[in-house]
């Protein structure tokens, strides 16, 4: 980082940015309630919540956790095992999709 | 953001950066903190758990064949008559986003060793933690009078209530705890602990601004987690 010889003065960022960041996360929640107020369903509904979920989170990473600033090996030590929690979220939707199958199949059509 | 110079050791930004600082000599992440590198390690582990308790929630969800509560009824509240879908939830949700914007500005004034804004902002921090687990509180036994238990509910699929306990409990002690560190650290900072380099209790570590970082890591983890919680179980 070019900051490094800077950084025995200061290493905080303007104030400006954090309002701004906490401003955004107020307006996004608001919509995200708006979503339940408003009673959108299906696909709509679900990505909404998604995308103002994952806006949200990426903003209180970056900005609030200050990982935006910090260095890669940090950042990808951290965000890397976040693939883990992908494959087992795939796994599980296969599983319980595989349940539902079976119980349809044997309690409610009788096997 | 905070981390020291090293000496003979030049921190390079990006990919290159991140090679150098991964093949270094004797230690990973130069320069930075022991103790906000362990945060985040710890912060790591803790994803994985509430990942795992929501990954079994939606598992135990899209598996049964009952119909699953409606979560904006539930939990809604009833003000002067009339119905307002999820209340208590978006007001938690509001005063957890505004206690962790205090924290970032009490990180904030901290590097710049402003101690009384700093100690003002981690008390206004600690505050709202209060709130919101006092309302978590007033929600749960509000949930348990109206009869929901970890093995059935009025409303429908009966895994709603072990859901609904595991992951907020989880949670709920999570900000609890964070509620403690918060006001033992407003306590520290107003002390001038961070000024004078007094020594913790649990540690030969001389005590520094950069603590309130790591305690500001967590706080904005409790923060972050609560944002995927009320997406997938109160909204979703």
């Amino acid at each position: 980082m070019e900051k490094t010889k800077k950084q025995e003065q200061t290493t905080t960022h303007k104030i400006g940015i954090y309002l701004w960041i906490w401003g955004l996360l107020f307006v996004l929640s608001f919509f995200s309630y708006m979503v339940d107020w408003y009673q959108f369903q299906g696909m709509l509904r679900w990505s909404l919540i998604l995308f103002f979920m994952f806006l949200k989170a990426g903003l209180i990473m970056a900005f609030f956790m200050h990982l935006y600033w910090e260095r890669y090996a940090l950042v990808n030590v951290l965000l890397w095992p976040m693939t883990a929690i992908a494959c087992f979220i795939f796994l599980m939707v296969a599983e319980f999709e595989y349940t539902v199958f079976t119980r349809l199949f044997y309690f409610v059509a009788g096997g | 953001m905070s981390d020291i110079k090293i000496e003979g050791y030049e921190f390079k930004p990006g990919f290159k950066g991140m090679a150098k600082d991964t093949g270094s000599d004797q230690t990973m992440f130069k320069g930075v903190h022991w103790g906000k590198a362990m945060m985040w390690i710890f912060l790591l582990s803790d994803t994985f758990i509430f990942s795992c308790f929501l990954i079994s929630y939606m598992k135990g969800r899209g598996s049964t064949l009952i119909d699953w509560p409606n979560p904006s009824e539930v939990f809604g509240l009833n003000v002067f008559g009339v119905d307002v879908p999820l209340l208590l939830i978006a007001i938690m949700t509001f005063v957890l986003i505004t206690s962790s914007g205090t924290m970032a500005l009490a990180v904030k004034y901290g590097y710049e060793k402003n101690k009384k804004m700093c100690g003002w902002l981690i008390l206004a921090t600690a505050i709202g933690g209060l709130t919101f687990v006092g309302m978590q509180a007033f929600e749960w036994s509000k949930l348990i009078h109206e009869g929901v238990r970890p093995w059935e509910n009025p409303f429908g699929a009966p895994q709603f209530g072990s859901f609904f306990f595991m992951i907020t409990g989880f949670h709920g002690t999570h900000v609890s705890i964070g509620v403690i560190f918060l006001f033992i650290y407003a306590y520290k900072t107003f002390a001038g602990h961070y000024d004078q380099g007094k020594r913790g209790w649990f540690t030969t570590m001389k005590g520094d601004y950069v603590e309130i970082e790591i305690l500001g890591l967590y706080w904005h983890f409790v923060d972050l987690v609560w944002v995927f919680i009320f997406a997938f179980f109160y909204l979703w």
